[in-house]
């Protein structure tokens, strides 16, 4: 599995990343490579800078040092117009959805369609259902966000972006204080789209037992860089302390689920 | 034990220099004016380039200038009544009576219709524009609106300031208006005076550069509004805290800027029209 996926070109290339805030050093000398249709999980501890990572990745937060490659693009040297054009090509999926709350659930997922996507109204529409089709919400697209729970602001977050037919989907923590059946929800929607449009994801989270339903390889961040990675029964053979307290967490878990 | 001792530091951090201390607010509001000025920057790049966003723009018209209406009316019938009474006892004092309505036409038309105007939409709309975009900024809704590769500065900031300067004059008008009239209706309670008289002899002096630049000052005030409420509302920090933080420093740094520009333009104004 492993010997397939490094003979694929890689989608995404981070080389020797650097990024501090004041004197906390979050990421320093990260690197990474993402194959094209594969799905990455990356673990680690809370507020190690995860999300920091996804938020480097599609060009909301810039870099100290260090290079960052989609699709053959080195973005960290870009300007706005051209940062765009790269994101159209990615979806991103907030931790808490960060749906636009003075918008209905249907102008949320119409929201980058109006303005990328040139069509017709009735187009549009039936594009806006479809999506909203796909994630189960359908029925919700006349509502405001704050009107839903949890887990469907994350599906309509989900079919936001979506919207665009992107080729990489970053996900901050999908199942993140959702209940075990939403989360399991969520998962499969994530196997789903990765069989169904060959996406490129990359999700980042904390719950190891969730991410083996999805994932096909993980990383595992600690200290600013990738301690371990491989597949999940690459790491259960890693002797590495850490790895194993945190991998032993979730076979805790294992075993009282 | 060494945590011990880190939390002591931290509980007791080391006394800082006075020079740090005086110093402090200086390099901050000179960091502020610093990053207003590049977040001017990036806003006129927005606006100078497409796409622009006409319909949010007229969303925005309304939040800010349809919805302040009632405000503004009150606000500016209470200073007519308040000329009104408050003159009246001054001028009949000096023998001067029957300058009545053109004192309260003037002071309003001049100035107090376009200050307490600003003043009341700095309150109204620097607050809401603060808290909504701050509240935007903690939940990721503007990283999201990046993330989609839709410009914040042209989708959220640039409709709203161009709102607040397309409406503060038209609210400005219509709380003159408001001003004159609650200002002769209070007139006519204590001596009885028609409509049409009270205007005649209210406007007989008044020129059209008396009217012309204090209305068009309105849309200094409104770009102050406007600016200073987006610029804390994108950079509210720390949560549901740091949005009540961003609500209060839009309203008060908005009134001070006001104020504080008005001064400049009502000697500006004196220059070009002595």
């Amino acid at each position: 599995m492993s010997e397939a996926l490094t003979v694929r070109k890689p989608c995404i290339e981070v080389k020797d990343l650097h990024k501090a805030f004041g004197p906390q050093k979050v990421l320093d000398g990260l690197n990474l490579q993402v194959s094209s249709a594969e799905t990455l999980a990356v673990l680690g501890r809370s507020g190690i800078g995860k999300s920091v990572l996804l938020k480097l990745l599609i060009g909301i937060q810039k870099p100290d040092s260090g290079s960052i490659r989609i699709d053959d693009t080195d973005i960290a040297g870009l300007d706005e117009r051209a940062l765009n054009e790269i994101r159209k090509k990615m979806g991103f999926l907030f931790q808490n959805a960060a749906l636009y709350d003075s918008l209905t659930v249907g102008e949320n997922v119409a929201f980058p369609l109006q303005r990328h996507a040139k069509m017709p109204d009735a187009e549009l529409t039936n594009k806006v259902r479809a999506l909203l089709t796909s994630v189960g919400m359908e029925k919700a697209i006349a509502k405001l966000p704050s009107e839903l729970s949890g887990g469907m602001q994350k599906r309509v977050g989900l079919a936001r972006a979506l919207a665009l037919d992107p080729k990489i989907l970053l996900f901050d923590e999908p199942t993140a204080g959702l209940d075990p059946i939403s989360a399991a929800e969520i998962g499969a929607l994530i196997v789903d789209l990765n069989k169904k449009r060959n996406i490129t994801s990359i999700v980042v989270a904390h719950d190891v037992r969730g991410a083996r339903t999805f994932a096909d390889r993980v990383v595992l961040l600690n200290d600013g860089r990738i301690i371990a990675e491989g597949t999940f029964d690459d790491l259960e053979k890693n002797r590495d302390p850490f790895v194993q307290q945190f991998l032993g967490d979730t076979s805790r878990e294992k075993i009282a689920a | 034990m060494d945590e011990a001792v880190d939390l002591l530091a931290a509980a007791n951090p080391a006394p800082r220099e006075w020079t740090e201390v005086a110093t402090a607010p200086i390099i901050a509001a000179i960091e502020w004016f610093g990053e207003m000025g590049m977040f001017c920057a990036h806003l006129f790049r927005a606006v100078l380039r497409p796409p622009y966003e006409f319909g949010e723009l007229a969303r925005q018209c309304d939040e800010i200038g349809s919805k302040s209406l009632p405000l503004v009316a009150l606000a500016g019938a209470a200073t007519g009544v308040v000329l009104s009474l408050q003159t009246r006892a001054a001028l009949v004092r000096f023998g001067a009576k029957s300058m009545l309505p053109a004192v309260i036409i003037f002071s309003i038309v001049k100035e107090s219709g376009p200050v307490i105007t600003a003043l009341v939409v700095s309150g109204r709309v620097g607050a809401g524009i603060g808290a909504e975009l701050g509240a935007m900024k903690v939940s990721e809704q503007i990283d999201a609106m990046e993330a989609s590769a839709v410009d914040p500065f042209s989708y959220l900031i640039a409709t709203r300031v161009a709102a607040c300067v397309l409406m503060l004059p038209l609210l400005t008008l219509l709380s003159n208006l408001c001003g004159i009239l609650m200002g002769w209706f209070a007139t006519t309670l204590t001596e009885p005076v028609t409509l049409r008289h009270f205007l005649d002899s209210g406007f007989h002096g008044v020129m059209f550069s008396d009217f012309l630049p204090p209305t068009l000052k309105t849309l200094v005030f409104g770009w102050i509004i406007g600016i200073v409420a987006c610029f804390e509302g994108m950079r509210t920090k720390g949560g549901t805290e740091g949005v009540g933080r961003a609500a209060r420093t839009s309203v008060v740094l908005a009134s001070l800027f006001v104020i504080l520009a008005d001064v400049f333009l009502v000697r500006i104004i004196l220059v070009l029209y002595p």
